[in-house]
């Protein structure tokens, strides 16, 4: 008998290189000491952090989660300590797990709160990469970054030029074309695109006869928006040649894996942290089966290996 | 404190008065460490719909069982109610911050008095257990006779028990705080505790505030992760949002801005 090689979960997204490609999605998973004693964080392939601004935010009016059909609305509104108190109070545990932390960062008003953030950022080693989200749905904008495509290359070129760390740019959903969008980001330098935050969402209490959620409107996650992350992933990486992060609604490694066949290199789990905190690491073991039970070395033998449909 | 995620046994699913359940669970760790106030969050089916998870405050603990109340309201406290003794329960806890009450008196001049309103007695029955030597007493608030419950628990374990209702079957009749005014004319009062309906407590915390008594109160609130991760389930203190789930669920009242 044959033995096999133990298949190799490890990719690469830019100049970081992952053990493997399961990560917790920002804003799911705070800044993982809240997670120490349910789940052995090691093992994780990197960790995204809270979105971070240049001062604190309070956040939302409350109620700021709603339960919906196989998902859930939030409007947190980006509450954070700010950068200061995030290096001060939350990163020497984040930097002592000794697994790549993405930091993940927003401007509250203005894009030239990128350079304060990137600039306190930059020099700190244990940083592995930024993720930029340019498309929080919670911060009562009339238009989010990532919704013009001018303004997306416009932001992204600007801090490409600040950083030498992986810039990782995150997308709307909330876009009539994903690849236009996609193909801005990549021409303006990021090393990688993470596909997609929330929905947008709202909810109403029909005996109250008003809105469940504090903002009124919200973000939409879970299982219940799998099947449009798919899609987007799959439109951009029919278009794009930099590494996507696949996320949205995944529960378990057969999402996990639709995902990586729709061209996605790796894949952040969010709402099912809320649910199962032990997801990430059920993926990490689900996907070295797959791998085995496929016959595949590695995971660039699955991403973006969607066949044609055969009758 | 280590919050645990256990494949717990179904000892117990009986329903109760009114709307309400009671479930007990088989947990030797959880049974340990949990304290009055604190919670579990159940995960009450594997499927996607719903959800999320379901905060329920632990009523008390027998052993290696725990004992939890919950009301029927929604899909999820529905399936709640239909699972079966020998069956297994998916559950985080013992989560959150409980009441603080190991600084106060055994046994006490001044009463402590405990304010229920609907569910709130749940917490309340174990916190009454761990103060049953200064014989505290026990206000319950319900909207009608029937929806009163755990009072032979409380008088089990020697508390004073008085009750009001809305539409005075039982009892006083009016709001459980209008009760408690009645009580503190005539009573020489330590502590209160109380945990219900919002508007509850912040008229609970009105009273405390003009008799300049402490309070601590245990708040609801809708929550995802029970954590403290998601931020979802915030309120607003003196010193800015605080998680019900983690920094909570019990706060002191002249720490909340209402």
């Amino acid at each position: 008998m044959v033995k096999r090689k133990k298949p190799n979960l490890s990719v690469k997204i830019g100049s970081l290189e992952l053990k493997n490609p399961v990560m917790v999605a920002s804003g799911t998973f705070g800044y993982a000491d809240e997670f120490k004693s349910l789940i052995d964080l090691k093992k994780l392939g990197a960790i995204v952090t809270k979105t971070i601004t240049v001062r604190p935010r309070q956040g939302n009016l409350t109620p700021r989660t709603c339960e919906t059909p196989a998902g859930m609305l939030n409007s947190i509104g980006l509450e954070n300590p700010g950068i200061n108190k995030f290096l001060q109070f939350k990163f020497s545990f984040l930097k002592e797990l000794g697994i790549p932390v993405i930091v993940s960062i927003a401007a509250e008003e203005t894009p030239d709160e990128f350079a304060t953030l990137i600039k306190q950022l930059e020099p700190v080693n244990e940083v592995s990469a930024i993720e930029l989200n340019i498309s929080c749905p919670n911060l009562q904008k009339t238009k989010l970054i990532s919704q013009d495509a001018q303004a997306t290359f416009e932001v992204v070129s600007a801090v490409r030029k600040l950083t030498k760390k992986c810039l990782i740019v995150k997308l709307s959903p909330n876009v009539t074309s994903i690849v236009e969008i996609a193909l801005a980001a990549e021409n303006a330098g990021a090393d990688a695109l993470a596909l997609i935050n929330t929905l947008g969402g709202m909810s109403i209490d029909v005996k109250k006869r008003v809105p469940k959620l504090g903002a009124w409107v919200g973000g939409l996650s879970g299982p219940a928006i799998r099947p449009v992350a798919v899609k987007m992933v799959w439109e951009a990486y029919n278009k794009i040649k930099i590494p996507i992060i696949g996320m949205g609604g995944i529960m378990d490694t057969n999402s996990a894996v639709e995902f990586l066949i729709a061209g996605a290199t790796a894949v952040s789990v969010g709402t099912a942290n809320f649910i199962e905190p032990q997801t990430s690491l059920q993926i990490i073991s689900g996907l070295q089966q797959y791998l085995m039970d496929n016959n595949m070395q590695n995971l660039s033998q699955l991403t973006g290996r969607l066949k044609a449909c055969k009758d | 404190m280590n919050i645990r995620q256990i494949e717990a046994k179904i000892i117990s699913n009986q329903k109760l008065n009114g709307n309400y359940g009671h479930l007990e669970f088989e947990s030797g760790i959880i049974a340990k460490q949990a304290q009055p106030g604190q919670f579990v969050n159940i995960r009450v089916v594997d499927t996607l719909d719903p959800l999320l998870r379901r905060p329920i405050s632990i009523h008390g603990v027998s052993g290696s069982k725990v004992k939890i109340i919950y009301e029927i309201i929604g899909k999820g406290t529905q399936i709640l109610s239909a699972r079966k003794p020998g069956e297994f329960l998916d559950i985080l806890g013992p989560l959150g911050n409980g009441f603080d009450y190991l600084r106060l008196a055994k046994t006490a001049q001044r009463k402590n008095i405990l304010i229920a309103g609907g569910m709130g007695v749940a917490p309340l029955v174990f916190l009454a257990e761990k103060l049953k030597l200064s014989k505290p007493m026990i206000l319950i608030g319900a909207r009608t006779k029937k929806q009163l419950l755990c009072l032979q628990e409380f008088k089990a374990l020697g508390c004073v028990v008085k009750v009001a209702t809305d539409d005075g079957s039982s009892g006083f009749k009016g709001r459980v705080t209008d009760l408690l005014n009645v009580v503190l004319s005539q009573t020489k009062v330590a502590h209160l505790f109380s945990c219900g309906p919002g508007p509850m407590l912040k008229a609970v915390s009105q009273v405390a505030q003009e008799n300049k008594i402490i309070a601590q109160l245990s708040l609801e609130a809708h929550m995802a992760c029970g954590v403290g991760a998601c931020l979802g389930c915030e309120v607003l203190t003196k010193n800015g949002y605080k998680s019900v789930c983690k920094d909570g669920p019990v706060f002191f009242s002249e720490e909340l801005t209402w």
